[in-house]
Protein backbone atom coordinates (compact mmCIF):
# COMPACT_ATOMS: atom_id res chain seq x y z
CA UNK A 1 0.00 0.00 0.00
CA UNK A 2 2.90 2.34 0.58
CA UNK A 3 4.71 1.17 -1.97
CA UNK A 4 2.07 2.58 -4.26
CA UNK A 5 1.21 5.72 -2.95
CA UNK A 6 5.24 6.22 -3.23
CA UNK A 7 4.38 5.25 -6.85
CA UNK A 8 1.74 8.08 -7.63
CA UNK A 9 3.65 10.44 -5.87
CA UNK A 10 6.52 10.11 -7.57
CA UNK A 11 4.31 10.07 -10.75
CA UNK A 12 2.99 13.37 -9.39
CA UNK A 13 6.46 14.96 -9.02
CA UNK A 14 6.91 13.98 -12.69
CA UNK A 15 4.01 15.80 -13.86
CA UNK A 16 5.23 19.30 -11.78
CA UNK A 17 8.75 18.57 -13.99
CA UNK A 18 7.41 18.37 -17.11
CA UNK A 19 6.90 22.11 -17.81
CA UNK A 20 11.19 22.45 -17.46
CA UNK A 21 11.78 20.18 -20.80
CA UNK A 22 11.04 23.48 -22.43
CA UNK A 23 13.52 24.90 -21.11
CA UNK A 24 15.79 21.79 -20.74
CA UNK A 25 16.64 20.90 -24.09
CA UNK A 26 17.67 24.22 -25.59
CA UNK A 27 19.89 25.14 -22.82
CA UNK A 28 21.52 21.76 -22.85
CA UNK A 29 22.08 21.63 -26.75
CA UNK A 30 23.23 25.46 -26.20
CA UNK A 31 25.74 23.98 -23.78
CA UNK A 32 26.75 20.94 -26.17
CA UNK A 33 27.55 23.53 -28.71
CA UNK A 34 29.22 25.51 -27.11
CA UNK A 35 31.63 23.16 -25.39
CA UNK A 36 32.56 21.89 -28.35
CA UNK A 37 33.06 24.57 -30.37
CA UNK A 38 35.66 25.88 -27.20
CA UNK A 39 37.61 22.52 -28.31
CA UNK A 40 36.04 20.24 -25.96
CA UNK A 41 35.51 16.37 -27.55
CA UNK A 42 32.00 15.34 -26.87
CA UNK A 43 32.70 12.39 -24.39
CA UNK A 44 34.47 15.56 -22.44
CA UNK A 45 31.54 17.82 -23.09
CA UNK A 46 29.16 15.23 -21.76
CA UNK A 47 31.38 14.03 -18.68
CA UNK A 48 31.15 17.66 -18.12
CA UNK A 49 27.37 17.61 -18.09
CA UNK A 50 27.29 14.63 -15.97
CA UNK A 51 29.96 14.95 -13.45
CA UNK A 52 28.39 18.75 -12.78
CA UNK A 53 25.06 19.14 -13.54
CA UNK A 54 24.84 22.93 -13.22
CA UNK A 55 23.88 25.01 -16.33
CA UNK A 56 25.11 28.24 -15.26
CA UNK A 57 27.95 26.73 -13.76
CA UNK A 58 29.15 24.95 -16.70
CA UNK A 59 28.78 28.06 -18.77
CA UNK A 60 30.47 30.37 -16.50
CA UNK A 61 33.53 28.03 -16.39
CA UNK A 62 33.19 27.48 -20.45
CA UNK A 63 33.87 31.24 -20.62
CA UNK A 64 36.48 31.95 -18.58
CA UNK A 65 38.44 28.27 -19.76
CA UNK A 66 37.68 30.42 -23.32
CA UNK A 67 39.87 33.18 -21.60
CA UNK A 68 42.42 31.71 -20.21
CA UNK A 69 41.82 32.32 -16.68
CA UNK A 70 43.64 30.63 -14.24
CA UNK A 71 42.63 27.54 -13.47
CA UNK A 72 42.30 27.92 -9.54
CA UNK A 73 39.61 31.58 -10.47
CA UNK A 74 37.83 29.34 -12.94
CA UNK A 75 36.95 26.47 -10.25
CA UNK A 76 36.40 29.52 -7.65
CA UNK A 77 34.13 31.65 -10.10
CA UNK A 78 31.82 28.68 -11.21
CA UNK A 79 31.53 27.31 -7.39
CA UNK A 80 30.47 30.75 -5.76
CA UNK A 81 27.82 30.95 -9.07
CA UNK A 82 27.15 27.18 -7.25
CA UNK A 83 27.38 28.51 -3.90
CA UNK A 84 23.20 28.30 -3.51
CA UNK A 85 22.99 25.18 -3.86
CA UNK A 86 24.04 25.05 -0.36
CA UNK A 87 21.38 27.39 0.13
CA UNK A 88 18.95 24.77 -1.26
CA UNK A 89 20.30 22.05 0.82
CA UNK A 90 19.54 24.27 3.67
CA UNK A 91 16.32 24.70 2.99
CA UNK A 92 15.77 21.15 2.25
CA UNK A 93 16.75 19.82 5.11
CA UNK A 94 13.85 20.11 7.62
CA UNK A 95 11.69 18.39 4.59
CA UNK A 96 14.62 15.57 3.96
CA UNK A 97 16.73 15.06 6.46
CA UNK A 98 15.16 12.19 7.97
CA UNK A 99 15.37 10.04 4.49
CA UNK A 100 18.24 7.22 4.57
CA UNK A 101 21.80 8.64 4.14
CA UNK A 102 22.29 7.69 0.40
CA UNK A 103 18.57 8.60 -0.57
CA UNK A 104 19.79 12.22 0.80
CA UNK A 105 22.97 11.80 -1.83
CA UNK A 106 21.41 11.05 -4.59
CA UNK A 107 19.28 13.63 -3.90
CA UNK A 108 22.05 16.22 -3.20
CA UNK A 109 23.14 15.28 -6.98
CA UNK A 110 19.96 16.24 -8.82
CA UNK A 111 19.56 18.99 -6.88
CA UNK A 112 19.06 21.97 -9.51
CA UNK A 113 16.90 25.25 -9.96
CA UNK A 114 14.52 23.40 -11.48
CA UNK A 115 14.22 20.15 -8.63
CA UNK A 116 14.58 22.45 -5.88
CA UNK A 117 12.03 25.08 -6.63
CA UNK A 118 9.30 22.36 -7.18
CA UNK A 119 10.29 20.15 -4.20
CA UNK A 120 9.91 23.32 -1.86
CA UNK A 121 6.87 24.47 -3.38
CA UNK A 122 4.94 21.12 -2.75
CA UNK A 123 6.69 20.84 0.59
CA UNK A 124 5.34 23.93 1.74
CA UNK A 125 1.98 23.02 0.29
CA UNK A 126 1.66 19.70 1.69
CA UNK A 127 3.34 19.76 5.63
CA UNK A 128 1.23 16.17 5.87
CA UNK A 129 3.66 14.53 3.68
CA UNK A 130 6.00 12.45 5.00
CA UNK A 131 10.10 12.19 4.53
CA UNK A 132 9.33 8.57 1.62
CA UNK A 133 6.56 10.96 -0.17
CA UNK A 134 8.86 14.22 -0.36
CA UNK A 135 12.19 12.32 -1.92
CA UNK A 136 9.64 10.20 -4.56
CA UNK A 137 8.69 13.74 -5.46
CA UNK A 138 11.83 15.49 -5.52
CA UNK A 139 13.31 12.57 -7.42
CA UNK A 140 10.11 12.39 -9.86
CA UNK A 141 10.38 16.06 -10.21
CA UNK A 142 14.25 16.01 -11.31
CA UNK A 143 13.32 12.85 -13.58
CA UNK A 144 12.41 14.71 -16.68
CA UNK A 145 15.25 17.30 -16.61
CA UNK A 146 18.31 15.09 -15.39
CA UNK A 147 18.52 12.42 -18.12
CA UNK A 148 17.18 15.42 -21.08
CA UNK A 149 20.72 17.72 -19.68
CA UNK A 150 22.78 14.89 -20.33
CA UNK A 151 20.72 13.22 -23.68
CA UNK A 152 20.81 17.20 -25.40
CA UNK A 153 24.19 18.38 -24.00
CA UNK A 154 25.17 15.16 -26.29
CA UNK A 155 22.92 16.31 -29.09
CA UNK A 156 24.51 19.51 -29.22
CA UNK A 157 28.12 18.41 -28.90
CA UNK A 158 27.40 15.96 -31.77
CA UNK A 159 25.35 18.87 -33.88
CA UNK A 160 28.50 21.21 -32.85
CA UNK A 161 26.37 24.25 -35.32
CA UNK A 162 25.58 27.08 -33.90
CA UNK A 163 22.14 27.87 -32.73
CA UNK A 164 20.98 31.54 -34.56
CA UNK A 165 20.97 34.17 -32.07
CA UNK A 166 17.18 35.26 -32.68
CA UNK A 167 15.92 32.29 -31.09
CA UNK A 168 16.44 34.45 -27.70
CA UNK A 169 17.44 31.01 -26.10
CA UNK A 170 18.72 33.22 -23.18
CA UNK A 171 15.42 34.20 -21.92
CA UNK A 172 14.42 30.44 -21.41
CA UNK A 173 15.94 30.55 -18.03
CA UNK A 174 14.22 34.09 -16.60
CA UNK A 175 10.62 32.81 -17.94
CA UNK A 176 10.91 29.48 -16.37
CA UNK A 177 12.01 30.75 -13.14
CA UNK A 178 9.58 33.59 -12.81
CA UNK A 179 6.39 31.33 -13.83
CA UNK A 180 7.79 28.85 -11.05
CA UNK A 181 8.13 31.65 -8.94
CA UNK A 182 4.64 33.39 -8.98
CA UNK A 183 2.19 30.91 -7.41
CA UNK A 184 4.65 31.00 -4.43
CA UNK A 185 3.95 34.76 -2.98
CA UNK A 186 1.24 33.33 -0.49
CA UNK A 187 2.19 35.61 2.18
CA UNK A 188 3.82 39.66 2.12
CA UNK A 189 6.75 38.02 4.05
CA UNK A 190 7.03 36.41 0.68
CA UNK A 191 6.36 39.19 -1.51
CA UNK A 192 8.84 41.55 0.47
CA UNK A 193 11.42 39.11 0.38
CA UNK A 194 11.19 38.86 -2.91
CA UNK A 195 11.35 42.36 -3.66
CA UNK A 196 14.17 43.03 -1.14
CA UNK A 197 16.27 40.45 -3.04
CA UNK A 198 15.93 41.94 -6.44
CA UNK A 199 16.33 45.56 -5.69
CA UNK A 200 19.97 44.28 -3.51
CA UNK A 201 20.46 41.98 -7.01
CA UNK A 202 20.33 45.00 -9.01
CA UNK A 203 22.60 47.29 -7.15
CA UNK A 204 25.27 44.31 -6.43
CA UNK A 205 25.26 43.29 -10.16
CA UNK A 206 28.90 44.47 -10.16
CA UNK A 207 30.59 42.04 -7.53
CA UNK A 208 32.18 39.83 -9.50
CA UNK A 209 32.05 36.17 -9.99
CA UNK A 210 27.93 36.30 -8.44
CA UNK A 211 28.73 36.78 -5.14
CA UNK A 212 25.93 39.48 -5.34
CA UNK A 213 23.89 36.62 -5.76
CA UNK A 214 24.65 35.64 -2.39
CA UNK A 215 24.47 38.76 -0.80
CA UNK A 216 20.93 39.74 -2.64
CA UNK A 217 19.43 36.41 -1.67
CA UNK A 218 20.57 36.57 2.16
CA UNK A 219 19.27 39.70 2.41
CA UNK A 220 15.82 38.93 1.28
CA UNK A 221 15.68 36.33 3.13
CA UNK A 222 16.38 38.45 6.06
CA UNK A 223 13.58 40.78 5.21
CA UNK A 224 10.99 37.88 4.70
CA UNK A 225 12.18 36.40 7.89
CA UNK A 226 11.17 39.79 9.54
CA UNK A 227 8.25 40.64 8.05
CA UNK A 228 7.23 37.12 8.81
CA UNK A 229 8.04 38.18 13.17
CA UNK A 230 5.94 41.47 12.62
CA UNK A 231 2.75 39.87 10.79
CA UNK A 232 2.85 36.85 13.58
CA UNK A 233 2.89 39.20 16.35
CA UNK A 234 0.64 41.35 15.19
CA UNK A 235 -2.00 38.24 14.58
CA UNK A 236 -1.00 36.17 17.55
CA UNK A 237 -0.39 38.27 20.93
CA UNK B 1 42.81 26.39 -26.98
CA UNK B 2 41.71 24.89 -23.77
CA UNK B 3 44.57 22.51 -22.03
CA UNK B 4 43.36 19.35 -21.48
CA UNK B 5 44.95 18.17 -18.09
CA UNK B 6 43.25 21.94 -16.92
CA UNK B 7 39.73 20.94 -18.01
CA UNK B 8 39.70 17.75 -16.82
CA UNK B 9 41.17 19.28 -12.98
CA UNK B 10 38.09 21.95 -13.92
CA UNK B 11 35.29 19.26 -14.14
CA UNK B 12 36.25 17.25 -11.30
CA UNK B 13 36.97 20.13 -8.83
CA UNK B 14 33.47 21.67 -10.03
CA UNK B 15 31.90 17.99 -9.70
CA UNK B 16 33.10 17.56 -5.98
CA UNK B 17 32.81 20.86 -5.19
CA UNK B 18 28.87 21.47 -6.82
CA UNK B 19 28.04 18.21 -4.83
CA UNK B 20 29.81 19.45 -1.58
CA UNK B 21 27.04 22.27 -1.55
CA UNK B 22 24.49 20.03 -2.51
CA UNK B 23 24.86 17.48 0.42
CA UNK B 24 26.32 20.27 3.29
CA UNK B 25 23.21 20.33 5.20
CA UNK B 26 20.93 17.16 4.35
CA UNK B 27 23.99 15.59 4.77
CA UNK B 28 25.59 16.87 7.94
CA UNK B 29 22.34 18.02 10.02
CA UNK B 30 20.21 15.26 8.86
CA UNK B 31 17.38 14.63 11.28
CA UNK B 32 18.41 17.21 13.48
CA UNK B 33 16.54 20.06 14.74
CA UNK B 34 17.31 23.46 13.02
CA UNK B 35 16.84 26.55 15.65
CA UNK B 36 13.77 28.57 14.57
CA UNK B 37 15.33 31.75 13.77
CA UNK B 38 16.90 29.99 10.78
CA UNK B 39 13.76 27.69 9.58
CA UNK B 40 12.19 30.98 9.28
CA UNK B 41 15.01 32.12 7.14
CA UNK B 42 15.46 29.25 5.24
CA UNK B 43 11.43 29.63 4.21
CA UNK B 44 12.34 32.39 2.00
CA UNK B 45 15.16 30.98 0.08
CA UNK B 46 13.82 30.22 -3.17
CA UNK B 47 11.12 33.51 -3.45
CA UNK B 48 14.75 35.25 -2.37
CA UNK B 49 17.26 33.68 -4.92
CA UNK B 50 15.36 32.94 -7.98
CA UNK B 51 13.66 36.65 -8.06
CA UNK B 52 17.62 37.80 -7.54
CA UNK B 53 19.22 35.45 -9.55
CA UNK B 54 17.04 36.41 -13.03
CA UNK B 55 16.55 40.22 -12.32
CA UNK B 56 19.97 41.47 -13.66
CA UNK B 57 19.20 39.42 -16.73
CA UNK B 58 15.28 40.81 -17.17
CA UNK B 59 17.02 44.46 -17.04
CA UNK B 60 20.33 43.53 -18.34
CA UNK B 61 20.35 40.80 -20.71
CA UNK B 62 23.75 39.68 -22.05
CA UNK B 63 22.05 38.88 -25.47
CA UNK B 64 21.86 42.46 -25.88
CA UNK B 65 24.93 43.44 -24.66
CA UNK B 66 23.65 44.31 -21.21
CA UNK B 67 21.33 46.96 -22.62
CA UNK B 68 17.32 47.09 -21.23
CA UNK B 69 15.43 45.23 -24.20
CA UNK B 70 11.60 46.14 -24.03
CA UNK B 71 10.63 42.17 -25.48
CA UNK B 72 12.51 40.79 -22.65
CA UNK B 73 11.25 42.86 -19.48
CA UNK B 74 7.77 42.62 -21.29
CA UNK B 75 7.92 38.72 -21.19
CA UNK B 76 8.62 39.11 -17.94
CA UNK B 77 6.02 41.14 -16.55
CA UNK B 78 3.62 38.95 -18.47
CA UNK B 79 5.10 35.24 -17.07
CA UNK B 80 4.78 36.84 -13.82
CA UNK B 81 1.58 38.21 -13.82
CA UNK B 82 0.37 35.37 -15.62
CA UNK B 83 1.98 32.74 -12.66
CA UNK B 84 0.15 34.94 -10.31
CA UNK B 85 -3.00 35.58 -11.35
CA UNK B 86 -3.68 31.67 -12.54
CA UNK B 87 -1.28 30.12 -10.24
CA UNK B 88 -0.52 27.97 -13.62
CA UNK B 89 3.43 27.41 -14.53
CA UNK B 90 2.99 26.17 -17.59
CA UNK B 91 0.23 28.59 -18.81
CA UNK B 92 2.65 31.65 -17.31
CA UNK B 93 6.07 29.87 -19.58
CA UNK B 94 3.53 29.68 -22.79
CA UNK B 95 2.00 33.36 -22.42
CA UNK B 96 5.91 34.64 -21.50
CA UNK B 97 7.38 33.19 -24.36
CA UNK B 98 4.48 34.35 -26.96
CA UNK B 99 4.90 37.64 -25.30
CA UNK B 100 8.90 37.15 -26.20
CA UNK B 101 8.51 36.39 -30.03
CA UNK B 102 5.74 38.13 -30.94
CA UNK B 103 7.30 41.73 -29.73
CA UNK B 104 11.00 40.49 -31.18
CA UNK B 105 9.39 39.49 -34.48
CA UNK B 106 7.55 43.49 -34.60
CA UNK B 107 10.11 45.24 -32.84
CA UNK B 108 13.40 43.77 -34.66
Amino acid sequence: MAATTSKSIYREGVVAGLPFILVIIPFATLFGLLATEAGLSVFETLAFSVVVIAGAAQFTALQLMQENAPTIIIIASALAVNLRMAMYSASLTPYIGGAPLWQRALCAYVTVDQSYVVGIAKFEKSPEMTVPQRVAYFLGAVTPVVPLWYGFTFVGAYLGKQVPESWALDFAIPITFLAMIAPMFRTLAHVVAALVAVIVSLIVSQIPYSLGLIVAGAAGMMAGAQVELWTSREAGT
Amino acid sequence: MIDKSALWIVIIALGVGSFAFRFVFTGLIGNRAMPDWLLRHLRYTAVAILPALVAPQVLWPAATGGSPDAPRMAAAAVTLTVGIITKNVLAAIVSGTATLYILLFFLN
